[in-house]
């Protein structure tokens, strides 16, 4: 059997051994209710405000302002319809990118249905928002504004700090508060995640981007933060997210983010240098490729590219049958013809945007990976483009 | 990723007929507006029978394996042979082809149709 080469750990990453194995107690040995005053749900409860804890620890805030989700999907929903409505008498409005995940863009359109409008705003041609454009679009209706911190396609890093700041400036102009939320998912174990550094009031984590399990995010909401819950039941996580606690999957979630920050310095190092080899390697040897996203200012494990005359599905198949993975705009999109929402807000054309290849990189490649994809990627382009004529 | 059979991989991986026919009697291009995927069927007709095709398609695996499949179902047909095909001839082909991609069959009759329409067919059926 041939080496499998996964590279598309912006998809999703496997679960690290140690994150399983801290996880595996949890299922069947420590199997409490954390709601219960037995001695077993007094464990279940002790694991997760340690994991609590853990994430405060990261984040820079204090524990009760970490609140553990059934993902990114849903920490994003809470996120935009929990500061929606908790201003809904003063206020309709919200602030995104064009760019963003459909977690975000799909529930800003559910709020329609509701009187709330939205907001969206243009990016540059490397996929950057420009802060200028946020303070303009924000007004004395606005209830929240949603800025990504990495681009999970083309893995260009958003400018959070500066919107941070120039959120909270205009909002103290209007004399209002407008909650600032940033959908960290992509960049959770690559990039800075203090809140205050940031200047965030609501932020997003998923711990499968980073070597933790799926089904699990993280939601951090600042003391004081207008907000309603997503989801009613019971009074866990201080009446914000009703459902009995998942532990395992939370100590998991906690124990992958303690990892990827404490191993954040060598995992960077280590996927910048096959991205920029593979960035290099490709456009050297792929005729008629571009590199889509920033140039210096993107995630240190994602390249994204457009190749012309060939279509993008195509290439995956190709590349699948030789034993790589690898994505095509983002797998969430995968359902559908369209092409990519966050290349045509980039302004690249309709007919480019089919011909897009994402290669995301991580811990488990190594330099042999890089050099078999830069191998057998061009053999698969030409053959492509001789079926097409194009290109 | 859908599932693809081993047949429709094979003609994915290794395409019949791809390339341009000097001269054809028949040549049909069609594109599928929404996902961009573009198709051009060249047809060489001597007097009722289709005696050769070759296609060119810039597109996803399924309208590359389709155009390669129709390529071989036509040849050696007559012209109102080839009329009768539909997109399940090409499915079947292929041994399968997931539901989301009978689009790509349907792009492949549909650019069938139009190179036996928009063509000097007609002059080479008495």
């Amino acid at each position: 059997m041939k080496r499998q080469i996964y590279l598309d750990h912006a998809a999703t990453t496997p679960v690290d051994p140690r994150v399983l194995e801290a996880m595996l107690p949890y299922f069947s040995e420590n199997f409490g209710n954390a709601s219960g005053v037995y001695t077993i749900s007094q464990t279940s409860q002790g694991a997760l405000e340690e994991a609590r804890e853990t994430v405060a620890g990261i984040l820079g805030c204090s524990p009760e302002e970490v609140i553990f989700t059934g993902g990114a999907t849903e920490a994003d929903n809470t996120a935009i319809a929990g500061a929606a409505f908790a201003q809904r008498e003063s206020g309709d409005h919200i602030v995104t990118s064009a760019i963003e995940h459909h977690a975000i863009l799909h529930a800003c359109e559910s709020l329609d249905d509701f009187g709330f409008n939205t907001t969206y705003l243009g990016v540059d041609g490397f996929g950057k928002v420009d802060p200028e454009q946020v303070i303009e679009a924000v007004c004395a209706r606005t209830n929240i504004v949603s800025i990504m911190l990495a681009n999970n396609e083309v893995g260009t890093i958003e400018p959070i700090a500066e919107i941070g700041a120039a959120v909270k400036e205009k909002a103290e102009s209007l004399g209002r508060r407008v909650v600032f939320h940033t959908d960290a998912a992509q960049a959770g174990g690559a990039l800075d995640l203090n809140v205050d550094r940031l200047g965030v009031d609501m932020l997003t984590l998923a711990a499968h981007k980073f070597y933790g399990p799926k089904g699990v995010g993280i939601l951090y909401v600042r003391n004081g933060t207008p907000f309603r819950p997503f989801q009613y039941g019971g009074s866990q996580e201080r009446n914000r997210r009703a459902g009995t606690e998942n532990i395992p999957l939370i100590v998991g979630a906690a124990e992958a983010l303690r990892l990827a920050v404490e191993e954040q310095g060598e995992n960077n190092e280590h996927s910048k240098a096959l991205r920029d080899k593979l960035i290099q390697g490709i456009l050297a040897r792929v005729p008629n490729s571009t590199l889509n996203g920033h140039p210096t200012e993107r995630l240190s494990n994602n390249s994204n590219f457009c190749i012309d005359g060939v279509a993008g599905e195509s290439v995956l198949v190709g590349l699948d049958m030789e034993g790589i993975s690898a994505s095509s705009g983002s797998a969430c999109t995968s359902g559908s013809l369209d092409p990519s929402h966050v290349l045509t807000a980039m302004g690249i054309p309709a007919e480019r945007a089919v011909g897009s290849l994402r290669l995301t990189v991580g811990k488990s490649n190594e330099d042999r990976d890089i050099d078999k994809a830069l191998e057998i990627l061009p053999e698969i382009v030409e053959r492509l483009r001789r079926v097409s004529g194009v290109g | 990723m859908p599932r693809y059979s081993k047949t429709f991989l094979d003609h994915f991986n290794n395409p019949r007929n791809v390339g341009v026919i000097e001269n054809a009697e028949g040549v049909g291009t069609e594109k599928n507006e929404v996902c961009g995927d573009t198709m051009t069927l060249y047809l060489k007709v001597k007097g009722e029978r289709i005696t050769e095709a070759r296609f060119q398609t810039l597109g996803c695996s399924a309208s590359i394996a389709a155009s390669s499949a129709i390529t071989e179902l036509v040849a050696g047909k007559s012209v109102a042979e080839a009329r009768g095909l539909n997109r399940h001839d090409i499915a079947e082909a292929l041994d399968g082809i997931p539901p989301a991609k009978l689009h790509s069959a349907a792009l492949a009759i549909d650019t069938l149709k139009s190179a036996l329409d928009k063509s000097d067919v007609d002059s080479q059926v008495r």
